[in-house]
């Protein structure tokens, strides 16, 4: 069975008709990528997911478990964490503190401690920097913090929204890197995409969204070699 | 040069830092004139100053409510006051009933524990009331929607109150051990304003360290600056924002006793000046900003103690004790004009919404 399935959503934004029966099923330690153009549904998907949004149709299920009559903080309990579009740190706190919220969900001290020192060791800038402000860090930085802030719920899956958005090349590489550590250490994935090349650089299979419906779904070398996903998402003639 | 600041300072600007100029030109000139005539004796000013900063105290504390409830709803409650008046006005019935049964006097701790007891349940029952039934259907309304409610609330609960408890004014009994005075000095200090000093101390620590250090201040801070998000960290964000009504309610409910052991005298209206005084101090400390409410309040009691002696006597204004509202209100209106961040508030631009 897939750890996250969704079956067939519909989601609005009022009289936008903005998710066209999306259906996306991720399995256990995979990294799944879903890419496609500004507009054409990948944060709905993911705001859908997390319970931001309620789809008007269709269904979301964790482990077979219906999300529909979970609140958003509740779904968070059940094992969905999300790395937000454009971060949102909370940048009047410390870096410590984030990180604390990030384990808002969590009762066992030693368990936190134990995530504290993995997160520690994915980024070491971040244990130079837990008694600072998180509003004073760079865009990278506030990028490992949401990340970092992410895997302290220790979920069953991750939601990430676009991490390389605004990060200079070199970090962008770096952040990736670090995804696939994170997954290589057990940790399931689904990621949003504008950046389709570094995507499928790491991601296991991919789905290609356009205008709110899945118009390609394949693995991420097939994908990578798709004319249509080449011309659209890759750039290439 | 001399054209672009003519153009970017209209006339409004010109009377309004004039008039701004002409009142602190007269602050310090009433000021040297007051002490060159050595109108007041040193001990006359150590007095002042120590009820200044009672009185500061409870402005303190009711001024923590609206700016706990501003900083994570962007909202004034402006039925806080009421919050206040029903907590302590409530309070002066189980005094009464403590003082009658002769518990009062020989028993004041316990007396003054289940006085307090009784004025923070009151408080925090209507503080988490209100929120759950007058502000949180509005929660996604225009901005000025929750404001109207807010004064309305005010008005629903002073005339039920007064229904309650009738029109008329209700004595606080006084307690034996807060007769009298300690003296150090040259400083003299009542009993009931070390109380209130004291009290009003304690309160703003225990609540400053909630906000602080607890995991459940550390969620107020997430919500305060990102609702979607901390919900996304697994924040209940309606309990947080009930929490945050409830410890509001708490320390107006204390507020209120404090109030009670300077003017012992409660009625259904009690809380619309003090409250006004404590928005005030929120505004002047930086609204949303929990040490700024102490600042603030502070700040404000003495300005109000202090001021009319000292600004207002040299200029040879006669009864200048009257006008400490009109000083207050100035300073409202200052602040609002000039630093409408406060003194440790921070841009609004900067804050997310």
């Amino acid at each position: 069975m897939p750890i996250l399935e969704v079956d067939n959503i519909h989601s609005y934004y009022g009289h936008i008709h903005a998710l066209k029966g999306i259906s996306i099923s991720v399995k256990k330690g995979e990294i799944v990528t879903l890419i496609g153009a500004n507009g054409a549904g990948k944060t709905t998907t993911l705001r859908t997911i997390s319970g931001l949004m309620k789809p008007r149709h269709g269904h979301v299920r964790l482990e077979g478990e219906d999300l529909a009559p979970y609140k958003p903080h509740e779904i968070v309990y059940k094992g969905v964490a999300m790395v937000p579009e454009g971060r949102r740190i909370f940048t009047r706190l410390t870096v410590m503190e984030n990180l604390e919220m990030g384990a808002y969900t969590r009762t066992s001290k030693p368990e936190i401690e134990q995530d504290l020192d993995r997160v520690f060791a994915l980024f070491p800038r971040l244990k130079e920097r837990r008694r600072q402000i998180a509003g004073t860090l760079s865009g990278g930085e506030q990028q490992m913090l949401a990340i970092g802030r992410a895997l302290m719920a220790r979920p069953r899956i991750l939601l990430m929204d676009e991490p390389s958005m605004g990060l200079a090349p070199v970090l962008v590489e770096a952040i990736f890197d670090t995804i696939q550590q994170i997954n290589k250490e057990g940790t399931t994935i689904l990621l949003v995409e504008q950046n389709a090349l570094m995507a499928f650089s790491i991601a296991h299979r991919g789905y290609v969204l356009q205008t709110g419906e899945i118009v390609l779904q394949d693995n991420a070398e097939n994908l990578k070699k798709n004319p249509m996903v080449q011309k659209a998402y890759l750039g290439m003639e | 040069m001399l054209r672009m600041w003519r153009q970017r300072v209209t006339l409004t600007d010109l009377v309004i830092w004039g008039l701004g100029i002409l009142i602190l030109v007269g602050v310090v000139w009433g000021s040297i004139q007051t002490l060159r005539l050595g109108k007041y004796t040193l001990a006359i000013w150590y007095d002042l100053i120590i009820t200044g900063l009672a009185l500061g105290g409870v402005y303190a504390l009711i001024a923590l409510g609206y700016t706990l409830v501003y900083g994570i709803l962007r909202m004034i409650n402006f039925a806080h006051s009421e919050i206040f008046m029903s907590g302590a006005f409530t309070a002066t019935f189980a005094a009464d009933a403590l003082y009658q049964a002769g518990w009062w006097n020989s028993y004041p701790v316990l007396s003054l524990l289940i006085v307090l007891l009784v004025a923070a349940t009151v408080s925090a029952t209507i503080a988490f009331s209100v929120e759950r039934i007058a502000y949180r259907p509005l929660r996604y309304a225009p901005r000025l929607v929750p404001l109207i409610t807010a004064i309305g609330t005010s008005f629903f609960l002073q005339y039920t109150f007064r229904g309650l408890y009738g029109s008329g004014q209700k004595g606080y009994p006084d307690m034996d051990i807060f007769q009298g005075a300690i003296v150090f000095g040259d400083v003299r200090i009542l009993k009931t304003q070390l109380v209130a000093i004291v009290g009003a101390v304690i309160m703003m620590v225990i609540l400053f360290s909630i906000v602080q250090y607890t995991k459940i201040g550390k969620a107020m801070r997430s919500v305060s600056e990102d609702k979607e998000t901390a919900a996304l960290m697994g924040i209940d964000v309606d309990r947080i924002i009930s929490t945050t009504f409830l410890l509001g309610g708490i320390s107006a409910g204390v507020a209120g006793i404090l109030f009670l052991i300077l003017f012992p005298v409660a009625h259904f209206f009690m809380g619309f000046v003090p409250g006004l005084k404590a928005f005030t101090s929120a505004v002047l400390g930086g609204i949303g900003n929990v040490p700024g409410a102490f600042l603030g309040g502070v700040l404000l009691g003495l300005l109000e103690s202090v001021g009319p002696s000292l600004f207002l006597d040299g200029l040879g204004i006669p009864a200048p004790y009257q006008l400490k509202d009109a000083i207050a209100f100035t300073i409202l209106v200052f602040i609002l004009i000039f630093r409408p961040t406060g003194i440790l508030g921070e841009r609004m631009a900067q804050t997310k919404l």
